[in-house]
């Protein structure tokens, strides 16, 4: 790349892909700002026209809006907390040498490849199901009530589900940068005297903030939008109970057949995620720096 | 007080004895050096004295006290290791303080002693940054200076001059010697390259596939190496070996002499030979003479030496400096 003529081909190489790329995006953003600002009721086709920013206006004011919004959030926050946890402790774990450690990582990372469909059906089927589940099982064996997890805590259960499946996703990200831990370090810190826990907070940890920092940027983009599970198993209730702002603009356009305040939620979403993403830099993004 | 005795210590990884059964004295204030090719089991035999690894067997003990199954923390060595391992989150100040925090020494009385230590080895300026902002020398120092501030019984230094440059190298050289003038700690040394064992030692243990060869000081083994392979390892160039004919003549199966105890002529002498490669060094000349019926023999001559490829010399062993050696290897 270091002559004038090979950066103009490179340029005029890649300009299909990033062309594609850019229409692919720029073209559904559009329409979806476009149809946000009409009045677009499937059920009432002969009403249009511009609708200023009536759409935005309903959506925002929707009693559901702001729990969507703290649900959202919630669940965001609660499965990277327990991800971030409960990875580093896995990975803590799966970095001892023991027998069979091969086929125990693939069990560990098994779950990332079940679909969140199938998984969230399991879940609701076979675990948290008040009358077959194991759990109504296991509480029946030692004589308790069992706990119909979907309708008394709806959210705490989605929680439970999602973490389950990002898991294995960020033990494995964490169990990478454990495995890259100079050696030589542990042992300079253990002829320092520093206890096993004192190596731990002042060795491990620190070394970990970059894979933990990514670890937080990839699964917030994810978790925002998680769609399936909820789908599936509380359909968003009882009431607004398990409802996101996903599910909530998903209700709104294909349930309501309301197309543009779904649209208008569609822009909301956005702009949540870009001042969740903003404030998600500012607190650890400069851990990516070298 | 630093006095390190090891007897019959034995070190296995599963089936492999890396270290056969072996004794060594560390006497209190010495320099010792382990010298050897890689893979002898030096880092090794270090690692065994700073608890880094299990003994097999045999005992380890410290100024009389049985350490052989002391942690490595307890045993009070302080270790500077060939990568340094500092911690890379770590500015230097915090670097140098982390062994007296853990020893739970109070903030103030700590940062008292890293600004000691940062003045012994002129880290002062550079206190407040961090690893990756220092030069493989300074890095050295900070390691060094980790090491000092916890004044341990005994320094563990493994080979901790290969990652710099040889310019780098021969001043650090120089530093640690300075070091262990001023601090008069014993220090173990580990290195693989002779000339460093050479300059820094007050002892040498040469050792082989995990045993000692020889021990003693730097021009003991120069000028008495017990067995061949002392002899071929200590000393640059490398001593010149002969057997057959020329070597019964001198009244042992082998006999080594050294490149510097050859004295070169262009009229005379014991043997004839055509002058292969010669390497100028300004001070000095190696000349790789072949010689027939013995072989190639390194010559060391002055710096003004003129001869060139293919001109024929005559050499002369200077007789009281020559080494026999037996059939076993053993010097005679």
């Amino acid at each position: 790349m270091a002559t004038k003529a090979s950066r103009t081909a490179a340029r005029a190489m890649v300009s299909p892909a990033v062309i594609l790329l850019l229409g692919w995006m720029i073209v559904p953003l559009a329409m979806t700002l476009y149809f946000s600002f009409l009045r677009y009721n499937l059920l009432n086709p002969t009403q249009g026209g511009f609708a200023g920013f009536d759409n935005y206006y309903y959506f925002l004011t929707n009693p559901a809006f702001f729990q969507a919004l703290t649900n959202t959030l919630t669940l965001v926050l609660g499965v990277l907390v327990i991800t971030v946890f409960g990875g580093i402790g896995l990975a803590l774990l799966l970095d001892q040498p023991i027998w069979g450690q091969g086929v125990v990582r693939v069990l560990v990372i098994a779950p990332f490849f079940v679909m969140p469909t199938v998984s969230a059906l399991v879940w609701k089927n076979m675990f948290m199901n008040p009358v077959n589940g194991m759990f109504a099982h296991m509480a029946k064996a030692m004589g308790l009530q069992p706990y119909d997890f979907l309708a008394h805590a709806p959210l705490a259960s989605i929680i439970v589900i999602v973490a389950w499946q990002w898991l294995p996703f960020s033990t494995l990200i964490l169990l990478t940068a454990l495995q890259s831990l100079d050696r030589e370090q542990q042992e300079a810190a253990e002829m320092d005297g520093a206890s096993v826990f004192n190596r731990f907070v002042y060795l491990t940890v620190p070394h970990l903030t970059r894979a933990v920092t990514v670890v937080i940027l990839i699964q917030t983009i994810f978790l925002l939008s998680v769609f399936a599970e909820i789908l599936v198993t509380t359909n968003g209730g009882p009431g607004t109970a398990s409802t996101n702002i996903s599910y909530l603009v998903y209700a709104q356009s294909l349930l309501n057949y309301d197309v543009g305040g779904g649209s208008a939620g569609g822009i909301i979403a956005v702009i949540l995620a870009n001042i969740v993403a903003f404030f998600v830099m500012r607190m650890i993004g400069k851990n990516l720096d070298a | 007080m630093g006095k390190i005795t090891l007897r019959n210590v034995v070190k296995r990884f599963g089936d492999a004895e890396v270290i056969p059964p072996l004794d060594l004295d560390i006497e209190n204030g010495e320099f010792v050096v382990f010298v050897g090719p890689s893979g002898c089991g030096k880092s090794t035999l270090l690692r065994l004295i700073a608890g880094l690894e299990d003994t097999s067997d045999g005992v380890i003990s410290i100024d009389g006290l049985d350490a052989t199954d002391t942690p490595p923390a307890k045993r009070g060595l302080a270790m500077v290791f060939q990568s340094y391992a500092l911690y890379p989150h770590m500015t230097v100040r915090k670097n140098i303080a982390f062994p007296l925090k853990m020893a739970g020494l109070s903030p103030e009385a700590a940062a008292k002693k890293v600004e000691a230590a940062a003045k012994v080895l002129n880290l002062t300026a550079y206190l407040d940054r961090k690893p990756g902002q220092l030069s493989g020398g300074q890095r050295q120092r900070v390691a060094i200076g980790r090491a000092i501030v916890r004044e341990p019984k005994a320094f563990l230094f493994d080979e901790p001059l290969s990652n710099l440059d040889a310019a780098l190298r021969v001043n650090m050289r120089l530093e640690i010697s300075e070091l262990h003038q001023t601090l008069k700690t014993t220090m173990v040394y580990v290195t693989h390259d002779q000339v460093e064992a050479m300059t820094m030692a007050d002892k040498i243990v040469v050792l082989n596939a995990g045993r000692i060869e020889q021990v003693g000081s730097p021009l003991t083994l120069y000028n008495r190496p017990a067995n061949l392979f002392v002899a071929g390892f200590i000393g640059s160039p490398k001593m010149n070996f002969v057997t057959g004919a020329e070597a019964e003549a001198h009244g042992a199966p082998t006999i080594g002499i050294r490149p510097e105890h050859i004295d070169l002529s262009a009229q005379n002498g014991d043997w004839q030979g055509k002058v292969g490669v010669s390497e100028h060094l300004g001070s000095d000349t190696f000349l790789h003479v072949h010689v027939p019926e013995v072989g190639v023999v390194t010559v060391r001559a002055g710096g003004e030496v003129a001869a060139r490829h293919g001109d024929t010399v005559w050499l002369t062993l200077q007789a009281d400096r020559i080494h026999r050696f037996g059939p076993d290897g053993k010097a005679l």
